[in-house]
């Protein structure tokens, strides 16, 4: 196996996120400085997103036997760097405060950009391993950060190590299911796992073979906090640094399951009953579990938690969709809404972020008590994000929601679709309670003011409220562009 | 065109009230009032395009090609009238939040116009998809009208209404997804064209389901029984523009749901649910007016006073005849404007005393000469008062109703009574007797200034012009119901066939 040039090209973006991270952190060895750090690293990303897009038109590829560098991988390449370089610009605010090293912050963002980078392209579950690795590393990392600070106000360390401890015990899980595959397959690329009796080295029978898929559906499951799997979910969200949070809750989640739908399909695992079983009652169980302990919620950071829980579960009925329904309506749904869970995840968490920082984060619903009529243009991008979790009209979450309802309809899946509609119906109630919360009128004191915010900040939330309107009104070039690379999945 | 710029209209002119709130407080108001207006005039270059039953200002642009889906916009007779009902209503409301709304004007005329322009996406889209995209538009704005503007429980009000629609509405979305996913396997392409859609064949089970999805939630907007507890609440709780909205436009689009979707698009599943819904209907006229005679807060009344009429309105729609038909858009038209003009009263009544408590009312007719004229009057129209709209929108849905269900028609009959009763006893409690006062502050308890003359005079001339010279009105909407009737019609016939 040769590397040539044309695959070092091709690599670019993931060269790029690498580059991007040694030169910051031979930059801070030279000299400690916190915004030139931040802007290398936000350079750094732009540029491989720039470098992943340029390259997407008619690249079909694999690039040694552990990464597809296809466009469907070079688009995730594209959305995961751009979303990092948004949580780059929305920490640099929030750690500016600091009363401890905040340079190294920055590293860790950008390794785990490398792993997700990596995640979005593999095919093969070394590359998976690896990549996932890499970024949970330094996601405990960055989940800790806040740890040595006198004024963080939350419990990074707790979190921290939660986070550490459930996540190495699921990837164990994951890595006994993969090898299991491995002993009945003979590769560790991602490849099908029915009708195996005739090539598979020892045929150890349909048993071993569900055992093994149940191995990795937990450990997923685990990663991307399905239920009954998402108990570390609310601890963990709460208790980080809120650009942590940001991250774990978008690319973490996203990076992953781009993963389990390659997997899906190239291992047609679907087509065994009872992984289908499974996964169904494993998404209605998110979907219900999700919303109902949402419902109480006063911390804005476990609320969320709890309904990204929920949006995990119905993007898992496109999947199982994706088995029934003829075509690719099923990946189709899926890639949207990954992408609409990414703007409207990002956003919520911008706004949240921009009106904290380090010292003191703003996470209580309360916090938010009056804010429509002290900063209208930060809660209407606020209202619109939160609409747009609930898939309401004129938002890139009603789109998405349709695209779901339209898969699993072609798939006739109709309790899931009934288990969607009574989450989304449940849904509705927290999303609104945080809106009527913002109209109430303003307390006359103890609330944030907005000296903190930076432009940078600013700009970023305001990108993806545009991005959530225009997508929610117009989104008809981006269908054609999902439906062209799903055709590579 | 014209459509799209009706809808474009109002769209601008709520960002720009928002935004005039900055220059002056009353200016938002006064855009409000220019928009809607604008739109009102625009809306009479559609007059007389209906005769014919063809389709008129219709556009049509793509807009997400992948699935079919189109912006689809066009007008009948129908959809006409509800459009001038709907600009009629907005300058009402308008006047009805002229004094009433101090505080964040400028949000307030923005949620009322875009609330406005959602519904004439729903009268105008014939696209499924744009018609969905429309129905739930118009709920955000009407939301909010609510949470912010509203009374003592705002939030639990306002919260039930978005729910209730909401988690109905998706339960729509499902059906139109299927119905559109049959239209690709039966006809190789997707759509979601209403004309395309029409030829799905939507026999069996899964045709049941669907119209049950889109009945539940037209229902649910109606409302019937037993969907209707959203609007007391809503209604009790919303500012009196909010109030006219709600009763005198948003209700119409479940009404027109039901007659431009659910039973043509699912002609034999409709005619099999009809006895039911005739019967939900008859429980939701008799129920509701009993209900209403029970209550103390005079909006909820008049909230179950208006479920009560709109059970008419279902009942007309399900007796699927011509004459039906036209009772249930007449009963629309003039339940709109009653209605309207009913909360108007309530409204300025609570604004001037602040209380909705009727046990504390009493004897105002010394007081308020004026308003007890114009109570009188609207209170005799909605209990069906020949001469008024009222009457000819019942009794010919009445009429059309005997001829498919004898049994529910006259049971749905015996509402007429109540109905008299209740408003009477309305009148009684709040305007006759002796005055007394001991609960409120009477110092505000002003007559109907000429403003508020003016807004219940229009009304007025409404109600007489439909009650006096109905054939205007039906010879708008006549061509377009017998384009719908002849397009279920081969059903009716073949489902007659099999029952001999």
């Amino acid at each position: 196996m040769t590397i040539t040039a044309a695959d070092i090209y091709l690599l670019l973006p993931l060269l790029l996120v690498t580059g991007t991270v040694v030169v910051a952190m031979t930059a801070i060895g030279i000299k400690r400085d916190y915004t030139s750090a931040a802007i290398i690293t936000i350079t750094g990303l732009l540029l491989s997103a720039i470098a992943a897009a340029v390259l997407m038109p008619g690249t079909n590829q694999q690039v040694t036997p552990l990464l597809i560098i296809d466009q469907y991988s070079l688009f995730f390449t594209v959305v995961t760097c751009a979303s990092a370089m948004f949580i780059a610009i929305l920490s640099y605010p929030y750690l500016l405060a600091l009363d401890d090293n905040r340079e190294e912050y920055y590293l860790l963002l950008g390794v785990a950009s490398v792993g997700a980078v990596v995640m979005v392209s593999s095919n093969h579950f070394v590359s998976a391993i690896l990549g996932l690795e890499t970024m949970s590393m330094s996601l405990y990392g960055m989940v800790a950060y806040t740890v040595h600070s006198k004024s963080a106000a939350q419990h990074p360390l707790e979190a921290s190590v939660k986070y550490l401890v459930l996540s190495a015990a699921a990837s164990g899980i994951l890595l006994f299911g993969m090898a299991l595959v491995y002993a009945q397959t003979g590769t560790l690329a991602f490849s099908s796992l029915i009708d195996l009796s005739d090539s598979s080295p020892g045929d150890l029978g349909n048993g071993f073979t569900v055992l093994a898929l149940l191995m990795i559906t937990a450990g997923i499951g685990f990663k991307l906090s399905l239920a009954p799997f998402h108990i570390w979910t609310p601890d963990v969200y709460e208790g980080s640094p809120l650009p942590a949070t940001t991250y774990l809750a978008t690319i973490g989640k996203v990076a992953m399951f781009v993963i389990l739908l390659r997997f899906m399909e190239a291992s047609e695992a679907l087509a065994f009953e009872g992984i289908l079983t499974v996964l169904s009652l494993i998404a209605v169980a998110s979907i219900l579990a999700g919303n109902l302990l949402a419902l109480m919620q006063e911390n804005l950071k476990r609320l969320l938690a709890y309904s990204s829980i929920a949006h995990m579960g119905y993007i898992l009925i496109a999947i199982i969709a994706s088995y029934y329904a003829e075509g690719r309506i099923g990946i189709e749904a899926v890639t949207f809404y990954l992408l609409a869970y990414l703007i409207m995840s990002l956003g919520t968490f911008g706004v949240a972020s921009m009106v904290s920082d380090s010292s003191k984060e703003y996470d209580s619903v309360d916090d938010y008590k009056g804010l429509f009529w002290r900063q209208p243009v930060l809660a209407a991008i606020f209202t619109a994000m939160m609409l747009s979790l609930a898939g309401i009209p004129l938002t890139v979450g009603f789109i998405g929601k349709f695209y779901l309802f339209f898969a699993g309809v072609e798939g006739a899946l109709w309790m899931l679709l009934a288990a969607m509609v009574i989450g989304s119906g449940i849904g509705l109630y927290y999303y609104l309670r945080v809106i009527y919360r913002m109209l109430e009128p303003a307390p006359e004191s103890g609330a944030f003011n907005r000296s903190e915010q930076t432009a940078s900040a600013f700009a970023v939330v305001s990108v993806l409220f545009v991005l959530l309107l225009v997508l929610g009104v117009y989104p008809a070039p981006v269908i054609d562009l999902i439906e062209a690379i799903s055709a590579y999945i | 065109m014209i459509l799209v710029t009706l809808i474009a209209v109002l769209f601008v002119g709520g960002l720009v009230a928002w935004f005039s709130e900055r220059i002056s407080p009353t200016m938002p108001r006064m855009v409000a009032l220019i928009a809607v207006i604008l739109d009102l005039l625009l809306m009479f270059s559609l007059l007389g395009a209906g005769d014919t039953g063809a389709r008129v200002a219709t556009f049509e642009a793509d807009w997400i090609p992948r699935f079919g889906i189109s912006f689809y916009f066009a007008a009948d007779g129908l959809s006409i009238l509800l459009l001038m009902l709907t600009a009629f209503l907005g300058v009402i409301a308008i006047g009805a939040a002229w004094g009433e709304i101090k505080e964040r004007s400028g949000f307030f005329y923005f949620n009322l116009l875009w609330t406005l322009a959602g519904v004439l996406g729903v009268f105008t889209a014939l696209d499924l998809f744009l018609f969905f995209f429309f129905w739930e538009v118009m709920l955000i704005p009407m939301y909010l009208i609510i949470a912010i503007w509203g009374h003592e429980n705002k939030h639990y009000a306002a919260m039930k209404f978005f729910i209730f629609t909401q988690v109905t509405g998706m339960l729509m979305l499902i059906s139109i997804l299927v119905l559109a996913y049959l239209h690709y396997v039966q006809k190789g392409s997707l759509s979601f064209n209403y004309h395309d859609l029409l030829t799905v064949s939507t026999s069996g089970s899964i045709g049941m389901w669907m119209m049950l999805g889109f009945f539940l939630s037209f229902a649910t907007k109606l409302p019937s029984v037993p969907f209707h507890s959203w609007l007391p609440d809503a209604h009790s709780q919303a500012p009196t523009a909010g109030s006219v909205i709600l009763a005198g436009i948003l209700l119409k689009t479940g009404a027109y749901g039901l007659i431009r979707f659910t039973v043509p698009l699912f002609p034999e599943a409709s005619m099999a649910f009809a006895p039911y819904a005739m019967a939900l209907a008859a429980i939701s006229i008799l129920y509701c007016a009993k209900v209403a005679f029970a209550q103390t807060d005079i909006k909820r009344l008049i909230a179950y006073t208006s479920v009560s009429h709109m059970g008419f309105v279902t009942l007309g729609i399900y007796a699927w005849n011509e004459q039906a038909l036209q009772g249930a858009i007449m009963t629309m038209l003039a339940h709109g404007l009653s209605a309207a003009a009913l909360f108007m009263l309530a409204g300025g009544l609570q604004h001037r005393i602040h209380t909705r408590d009727m046990s504390q009312m009493g004897g105002f007719w010394a007081r308020v000469p004026r308003m007890t004229a114009v109570a009188i009057f609207f209170s005799v129209a909605a209990l069906g008062m020949p001469g008024l709209g009222n009457f000819i929108g019942e009794f010919l849905a009445l009429i059309g109703a005997f001829q498919a269900n004898i049994t529910m028609t006259v049971l749905a009959a015996f509402g007429l009574i109540l109905a008299s009763v209740y408003s009477l006893w309305v009148l009684q409690k709040v305007f006759q007797g002796e005055y007394r006062n001991t609960d409120f502050d009477d110092s505000h308890l002003t007559d109907l200034n000429r403003r508020e003359m003016t807004y219940f005079a229009l009304m007025m001339l409404g109600l007489i012009w439909m009650g006096m010279y109905p054939q205007s009105f039906l010879d708008m909407s006549e061509p377009a119901l017998t384009q719908l009737l002849t397009s279920t019609q081969g059903v009716a016939v073949a489902l007659l066939q099999g029952a001999l």
